[in-house]
């Protein structure tokens, strides 16, 4: 029981020393500064649709439309209103919280394949408005000609702009916050809640959870956090493209998450780093780079069900 | 005034009616079994008074409000808990994990995003006292999946308790156990009842368990209530005895 918590505070100050000295030690390993960045970027994302899949047992694969939400969201504030990183961040999660909100509401009764069908499907929506509006989104070209601003504290000035390993520590800021908010989360009575429902609905139903606003909650903590996510990405690639909108990122998500160990807290991280690792290695060497990360992945669930840190978990624990 | 009054209640699935006009009166304090035999719509009555499933006519009245057509998790909230032939538990959490949820929740605490040391230490010291009162205090830290049967059905009747309702509906509380898990639970459901002062109602087709537990039995057969009354009056029901001897006859 104590070894058991030893080895997870030893994981989670291993985890968080990796985090932190990332810009150090990538280009030893054959990365760079940026690829850093999308890891953290994508595993916020991951992290964020875990808090609804791993954590309240609810499957969404629509989450693309509120990163996306959050890359246009952005991009459009810095292009056509203010230069301001923090101005097109807030505003990329707040379209994010208000999209998540008005269709969580009308979705949360919907349980299992019917409710992962439904958010694919409003995802599918912002996907072809980013499309279709040429003119203001840059159609399938993507949203371009803008880029993320220096941010200045009045005594001290941060160039995210020209410094990768300034704007990694910038992405890397949030995504502490975020974390530490959803693990704090996770650790509150709400929290169990979630995982009541996870467990057991029917149960939860007759503890006398209202377990549809429970379940909206935890959504919109999720979409609020894959928005933030999605800001942080539109400023990593000063751009904003379609794609993000696309169903294929949702899915790219839940393969994140279930890589890793949707179980675990960390897991996704784990998902993400692998993923994005995979993608940008096998894609110099061949166009069909998805197929490989497919039959990865299809390795993994068939013989790892509970992922990456779950094997690891189970050898520890044994 | 009654705890609980079943008014009536039929209901209807397409052409097949599983509770015809049944009527029932629960006083406070009182251990009332439902028994029957299979198919006689005991689970399908108690869904109703329940709120799993709303009745096509009659009412329900608890405390004297109409709870009819409330939803099931407003019943909780007016002191009406349930358990279920086939245990609902968290399988994936630990007993004392089950029964936190439980308390946090009866504590009103489930939107809390914070807990204070204070509020936490109740919480921990209220299930201490159901762990003890079950007896399942030295498997607290197990996973409640990794049970034995009648241990995962004690955790599921503690979360019951856990929300120290007035009535507890019971569906089946011994079924599918040996000798000793029966024996185990009927003790606690005796125990919760007796010293809790706790109103019950339970199916059960144990009849030991049964006659040793219940104030009053009601008896249904087909849907419809065949006899009402203490256990010594239901033993000595000739309609009783034709319904269940009848059926194992033929």
């Amino acid at each position: 029981m104590i070894d058991r918590l030893y080895w997870k505070y030893a994981a989670d100050a291993l985890i968080w020393l990796l985090l932190l000295t990332m810009p150090f030690w990538l280009n030893w390993v054959g990365g760079y500064t940026q690829l850093g960045t999308q890891i953290v970027v994508m595993a916020l994302a991951a992290m964020a649709l875990n808090f609804l899949l791993g954590y309240t047992g609810v499957l969404s694969f629509g989450h693309a439309a509120y990163f996306g939400l959050g890359v246009y969201g952005a991009g459009l504030t810095i292009k056509y209103l203010i230069p301001s990183t923090l101005t097109g961040m807030a505003v990329g999660v707040l379209t994010a919280v208000v999209a998540a909100a008005i269709i969580g509401l009308l979705i949360v009764h919907l349980r299992g394949i019917y409710f992962a069908m439904v958010t694919i499907a409003f995802g599918q929506v912002f996907y072809f408005v980013a499309y279709r509006w040429n003119n203001v989104t840059g159609g399938d070209d993507g949203l371009s000609n803008w880029n993320r601003m220096p941010i200045d504290f009045g005594f001290a000035r941060l160039d995210i702009l020209h410094s990768p390993v300034a704007f990694y520590y910038f992405v890397l800021f949030f995504f502490v916050v975020s974390v530490a908010i959803m693990a704090a989360l996770l650790r509150s009575p709400f929290g169990r809640t979630l995982l009541a429902i996870r467990e057991n609905e029917r149960r939860a139903r007759f503890l006398g959870i209202p377990v549809d606003r429970h379940i909206w909650l935890s959504w919109l903590i999720s979409c609020t956090f894959v928005g933030l996510a999605g800001t942080l990405y539109a400023f990593l690639n000063n751009f904003a493209d379609p794609h993000t909108l696309y169903w294929e990122q949702s899915g790219v998500f839940v393969i994140m998450a279930v890589l890793g160990g949707m179980r675990s807290f960390w897991g996704p991280l784990i998902g993400a780093a692998i993923f994005v690792a995979l993608q940008d290695y096998v894609s110099t060497m061949t166009q069909n780079w998805m197929s490989f990360i497919g039959l990865f992945f299809v390795l993994i669930v068939l013989f790892f069900p509970r992922g990456v840190l779950g094997v690891i978990r189970r050898k520890t624990s044994s | 005034m009654s705890l609980l009054r079943v008014e009536n209640v039929t209901k209807n699935f397409g052409s097949l009616t599983a509770v015809s006009e049944v009527s029932m009166k629960v006083e406070a304090g009182e251990l009332m079994a439902v028994i029957g035999p299979n198919g006689a719509g005991k689970t399908t009555f108690f869904n109703l008074i329940s709120g799993f499933q709303t009745p096509s006519s009659g009412r329900i009245i608890f405390d004297d409000e109409d709870v009819t057509r409330l939803l099931p998790a407003r019943r909780v909230w007016r002191g009406m808990t349930r358990t279920f032939q086939i245990t609902e538990v968290f399988p994936e959490l630990t007993v004392r994990e089950n029964l936190q949820i439980a308390v946090e929740v009866a504590s009103g605490f489930r939107l809390r995003l914070w807990q204070s040391r204070d509020a936490a230490a109740k919480v921990t010291a209220r299930v201490d006292e159901l762990l003890d009162m079950s007896g399942l205090s030295g498997k607290a830290g197990r996973l409640v999946g990794e049970l034995a049967h009648g241990d995962q059905r004690a955790t599921e009747i503690m979360m019951s308790i856990a929300l120290k309702p007035r009535l507890l509906l019971l569906d089946e509380p011994t079924a599918g156990m040996g000798d000793q898990e029966t024996y185990d639970i009927t003790q606690l459901i005796r125990k919760l009842h007796r010293d809790q002062e706790l109103s019950i109602v339970l199916i059960e087709h144990d009849m030991r368990v049964v006659f040793h537990l219940a104030d009053r039995i009601m008896v249904l057969a087909e849907g419809a209530m065949l006899a009402e009354g203490t256990p010594h009056e239901i033993a000595a029901n000739e309609a009783v005895q034709a319904a269940y001897l009848g059926k194992a006859a033929a």
